[in-house]
């Protein structure tokens, strides 16, 4: 079953770019955002800046920003660990850029689009889930919804705005 | 003169195509060439976007000539097509401005 909002996250470790292991949820967090995304997707790519912008902002506030690619390369070689290499020796990633190979992550996490993105709390419960916001096409929008998530978590509030509807390109399944 | 064929491409995993068949029917209104049809056709499977040449989602074709020309390179496949807009930012659409100057081009 996927995961539902308020539901644990399990514990998961994915490698990064260069191999090393990457918890996906850090009990000394007080968030974590897990943004499943990819190369070559116009949605991720329009939303992408907005989620470095988030990693360098909420950064000083311990917040944990994790984006995971968990498209299927065999198919869609755009997607591939050594197109994530590039990309992230090119500079386009703020933070960790991990690689959900066999896509248990993805699995476990109902992830549907890309982007699609999960906030979890210091509990380790999701909180968020779903667009970054209301508009690709907008940067002005500046990730929003999870801006306002995050501050609820911060704050020690309950999240306001717990759900909305992921938007982009399917995740690419293996067969 | 037999109209020239303009059709639209799309692929189910990709949410972009109602809004790329709504400004392609805007550019060939703006055109003077609202009576054209535009085909819209669904490609299902890896087979059909090889069989089609379908390198993703939304491919739109005059005359079957790609309004975005791609890069030779570009390997056909169930995928959503990366756009750019004018000003330079990704986009899951073309540009509308840069959409009707293609379809100009290639109605004329």
């Amino acid at each position: 079953m996927p995961l539902a909002l308020t539901d644990t996250v399990p514990e998961f470790t994915l490698p990064d770019t260069d191999g090393q292991p990457v918890p996906l949820i850090d009990a000394d967090a007080p968030a974590t955002v897990v943004v499943f995304t990819c190369n070559h997707c116009p949605y991720a790519l329009a939303w992408h800046e907005r989620i470095n912008a988030l990693v360098r902002d909420y950064a000083d506030r311990g917040v944990r920003v994790l984006q995971v690619n968990p498209n299927d390369a065999e198919r869609h070689p755009r997607d591939s660990l050594d197109a994530m290499r590039a990309r992230v020796a090119r500079g386009e990633f703020a933070g960790p850029y991990l690689h959900d190979e066999s896509q248990a992550v993805a699995r476990a996490f109902g992830a549907q689009t890309t982007p699609d993105v999960f906030v979890v709390g210091p509990d380790g419960r999701v909180v968020y889930r779903g667009a970054p916001d209301a508009d690709h096409g907008d940067p002005s929008l500046d990730a929003a919804w999870v801006r306002e998530a995050l501050e609820d978590v911060l704050a020690g509030r309950p999240v306001a705005r717990a759900e909305t509807q992921p938007v982009g390109c399917s995740v690419k399944w293996r067969p | 003169m037999t109209a020239p064929p303009v059709e639209l491409l799309y692929w189910d995993g990709c949410p972009s195509h109602p809004e790329a068949l709504a400004d392609l029917r805007a550019a060939l209104a703006e055109l003077g060439r609202g009576d054209l049809e535009v085909a819209v056709r669904r490609i299902d499977d890896d087979a059909a976007a090889e069989a089609e040449g379908f390198i993703g989602s939304p491919t739109i074709r005059v005359a079957g000539t790609d309004a975005f020309p791609p890069p030779h390179d570009e390997p056909p496949g169930l995928a959503c097509r990366v756009y750019r807009l004018a000003d330079g930012r990704f986009s899951p659409t073309p540009d509308p401005g840069e959409l009707r100057a293609a379809l100009a081009r290639l109605l004329r």
